[in-house]
């Protein structure tokens, strides 16, 4: 990591793909459906005539610009870009609607440069050390660690606890249909051919995020974000020195997202409820989590930004990609002839180093680009008169939809799920659990399936589950958490009466 | 009545002159690949090493998607009903498209399935740490004799070629493993390397990747893999198992046969390049040339052999 290789990637033809790379991730990861691992695939072939290093930085950029561009429509619409960002509408979405949308953008964006920072510099010192931790996660560990995900559950449905476990049920059992992942069983399709493929988890969350907010514009007369009177030009000051006062939230959730993003079983999108969800018990008791705390859109943003320097420790390291971008990323280094695995920084040093300090500048680049960005989407969602945003972000949320596998039954599946969701939505169920059951469920059910059967064969089934340290840790962790809202409200009701 | 007769002529004329057009086929424009599982598996890797030969030959780019589920039931159930005239086509797997059918109706038959070349197979490994006791394949084979079930091996996915391999192996063998199946390849992997698993079915692309972290103790070869001159085969230790997961590509059934022939000519000429068959070599790929004309015969062949084994493994009913 000698200064030669910072040089080699300074030069400007680097720093303007970085740029460009930034820039376009941004915009696609913004739009539902599109996601990273579509962007970096579509540009794999460009970068086959471009050397290296150059290609690399290219393609870390857009990776690293779609993650964040994904909070725009999070906190906007309430509607996640990309499954990294469901826990920013959590409290982006509240904070736009009481007129905070260009401050909630602009604490993305400082959260996202800081993950993305942190994740790279694991990246660059510690990615040999760091790659065991990929290792050390078993399938035991991976069920447990769903668990304490759908834990989250019990803190999002605050006073409606029946209604958060019942919609995390129905999306647990959404994530059963189709051919199962490890057993190859066919289940619940009920005969028909086009369940076969299951619902994605991506046109799961346009269709119960989005069609929700879509009816809801068209249903009453209000203007869709409360806009001041004097609509203040630049929030950036104000949300630096909040991002400021919460260093010790963007530190933590940064190293939670780094360390998930190592585990190839995991991504994004779980490292942001992590965060989200250690953010949330380590809270002052004045902190209001789901009803516009900007902790809680820092949280989830610098753990999913700093997934991906996280995430490239496992695919350099040992050739195993952390989350689905990178293993388009692994398939270009092949065909570019980069070896991964064990011996990667001593045979292609310079190329890894000189790809590690790229990702390094295009983080930095996101930070005036981002704001930049951020600013004219919000103006835009803004001003944007009902007539025209309600039918444009509709016919988004179709073409996102049909973009990810090019199937019209997926965009028909997404808008009866999305119809269903506003219906029971009248009915006090969120749908965060549902999608939260959609997502952690294969997680859990596998590990428990894999641990099963590896503890049933070395007649340790109870060491197998309780017995590992690993796993105790994440079941201490996840009690706790549980725990914690009764051991809040106890503590207070305590100072309350000792007043 | 002379004017009819002239504009029939003419269409007549008109109609000869588009068949003989669509007679002489060839790539007007970029060619949609899609791969029906998610990026990094074998299959997105050798399809990504033929993208650039490909723009090499032909001029034309190959644009590689992915279209996951189902185990790639998804993709293949849509095979057919898009557009034949030779811009689309997919890669398909084996025993995937012979096995899925068999089960249940998963919306695609294996004669549907419009296959034009089998270009390449992952060779059958059995895969251990390079810290693991089993230096050979005999010491794997004693350890499960001595404690049946104890000997837990990962692999990708159930019913698949690592899992029929692993039966196949067992009944030969006459030993008593257990099977974990993982979500691909990269799992199955991940699993080895953190000592979940005592041992892998996996591929010679495995050894090719994980180098010096592991040790292949057998690959099902009728010779040894050029990348690993000192793992033995099968064949060679007493077990007569040749096989793999084999790749090729398909059509939509609606493309014509010279499309088709088009197709087989172009993906030939790809695999006949000695770079290319390097750069598959160096992965750990095992080369293969089945193309349109051989179809056939492969396939009849191979739908006997995945049937009977699955059926003795209690896979099919």
């Amino acid at each position: 990591m000698d200064l030669g290789n910072f040089l080699s990637a300074l030069t400007p033809l680097n720093i303007a793909l970085a740029l460009f790379g930034v820039v376009a991730g941004t915009v696609i990861g913004s739009i539902p459906g599109l996601t990273a691992t579509m962007a970096v695939a579509v540009l794999v072939p460009i970068t086959f005539s471009m050397d290296q290093a150059s290609a690399l930085i290219l393609l870390g950029a857009i990776y690293t610009g779609a993650i964040y561009g994904g909070a725009y429509a999070a906190i906007l619409l309430n509607t996640p870009g990309t499954p990294s960002a469901i826990a920013t509408t959590f409290d982006g979405y509240p904070m736009a609607k009481r007129g905070d949308g260009d401050l909630a953008v602009a604490l993305a964006c400082f959260a996202s440069v800081t993950g993305g920072m942190i994740g790279a510099l694991a990246l660059l010192f510690l990615a040999p050390p760091l790659s065991q931790v990929a290792l050390a996660f078993g399938p035991i560990e991976y069920f447990w660690l769903a668990i304490f995900g759908l834990s989250l559950i019990a803190s999002l449905s605050s006073g409606n606890l029946i209604k958060g476990l019942i919609g995390g049920a129905f999306g647990m059992i959404l994530s059963t249909v189709g051919v199962a992942e490890v057993s190859a069983d066919i289940r619940l399709t009920f005969g028909s051919q086009t369940m076969i493929g299951g619902f994605g988890v991506v046109g799961a969350l346009i269709g119960l995020y989005c069609i929700p907010v879509l009816i809801d514009l068209v249903a009453v007369p209000d203007r869709h974000l409360k806009v001041e009177n004097d609509m203040r030009s630049v929030r950036i000051g104000e949300a630096a020195r909040i991002a400021l006062r919460s260093k010790f939230n963007l530190i933590r959730s940064s190293v939670i997202g780094t360390l998930v993003g190592i585990l190839p079983g995991a991504g994004g999108s779980v490292a942001g409820l992590v965060a989200y969800s250690e953010a949330r018990r380590s809270a002052k008791p004045d902190q209001k989590f789901g009803e516009g705390e900007p902790d809680g859109i820092m949280a989830t943003e610098a753990a999913n930004n700093a997934t991906v320097g996280g995430g490239f420790i496992p695919t350099l390291v040992l050739g195993i990609p952390g989350t689905p971008p990178d293993a388009v990323i692994l398939g270009a280094l092949l065909v570019q002839g980069v070896r991964t695995g064990p011996t990667l920084f001593q045979s292609n040093g310079s190329i890894v180093y000189t790809f590690i300090y790229g990702l390094i500048i295009a983080t930095i680049l996101m930070l005036p680009t981002g704001l930049l960005i951020g600013r004219y989407a919000y103006k835009s969602i803004v001003k944007i008169p009902k007539a025209v945003l309600v039918p444009s972000v509709g016919f988004m949320t179709i073409i996102g939809t049909f973009a990810i596998r090019n199937s019209i039954s997926d965009v028909i599946i997404m808008l009866l799920l999305g119809t269903f969701g506003w219906v029971i939505g009248r009915f006090g169920f969120a749908a965060s659990p549902i999608v939260l059951g959609l997502i952690l469920g294969p997680i859990a059910e596998q590990g428990f399936v894999q641990g099963w059967i590896i503890g049933d064969a070395t007649g340790n089934l109870l060491g197998m589950f309780f017995g590992r340290p690993l796993s105790q840790a994440i079941i201490a962790f996840t009690i706790l958490s549980l725990l914690y809202p009764a051991f809040s409200a106890w503590k207070r009701s305590r100072t309350e009466a000792g007043r | 009545m002379l004017r009819r007769t002239i504009l029939k002529s003419v269409a007549a004329a008109a109609i000869v002159a588009t068949t003989a057009l669509t007679a002489n086929a060839e790539i007007t424009g970029p060619v949609s690949y899609i791969i029906p599982f998610g990026p990094g598996g074998e299959s997105d890797i050798s399809a990504r090493l033929q993208q650039p030969f490909f723009k090499d030959k032909f001029g034309q780019e190959l644009v590689v998607s992915y279209q996951p589920g189902g185990g790639g039931a998804v993709g293949w159930a849509t095979l057919n009903g898009l557009n034949g005239d030779g811009q689309t086509i997919m890669g398909i797997n084996l025993p995937h498209i012979i096995i899925q059918p068999a089960q249940k109706d998963v919306g695609y038959t294996t004669e549907g399935v419009n296959a034009f070349y089998m270009f390449h197979f992952t060779p059958d490994a059995i895969v251990v740490k390079a810290d693991s006791p089993y230096q050979s394949l005999q010491d794997l084979i004693d350890d499960a004799k001595a404690n049946p079930g104890a000997v837990t091996m990962s692999g990708s996915g159930k019913a698949s070629a690592n899992h029929l391999a692993q039966i196949k192996f067992d009944k030969m063998a006459g030993t008593t493993t257990t099977y974990v199946p993982f979500k691909g390849t990269g799992a199955a992997v991940t699993a080895l390397l953190g000592g979940q698993v005592k041992a892998e079915w996996g591929y010679t692309t495995v050894g090719a990747k994980q180098g010096d972290a592991v040790r292949m103790l057998a690959v099902a070869m009728e010779e040894r893999h050029p990348l690993f001159p000192d793992v033995p085969t099968f064949k060679e230790l007493g077990f007569d198992m040749v096989g793999g997961a084999y790749r090729g590509i398909a059509l939509p059934a609606s493309a014509s046969a010279e499309t088709r022939q088009l197709w087989s000519d172009m993906i030939g000429e790809i695999n006949a390049d000695p770079e290319f068959r390097q750069k598959m070599l160096d992965g750990g790929f095992a080369m293969l040339d089945v193309d349109a004309a051989g179809m056939e015969a492969f396939m009849k062949a191979r739908v006997e052999e995945y049937l009977a084994d699955a059926r003795e493994a209690g896979l099919l009913q």
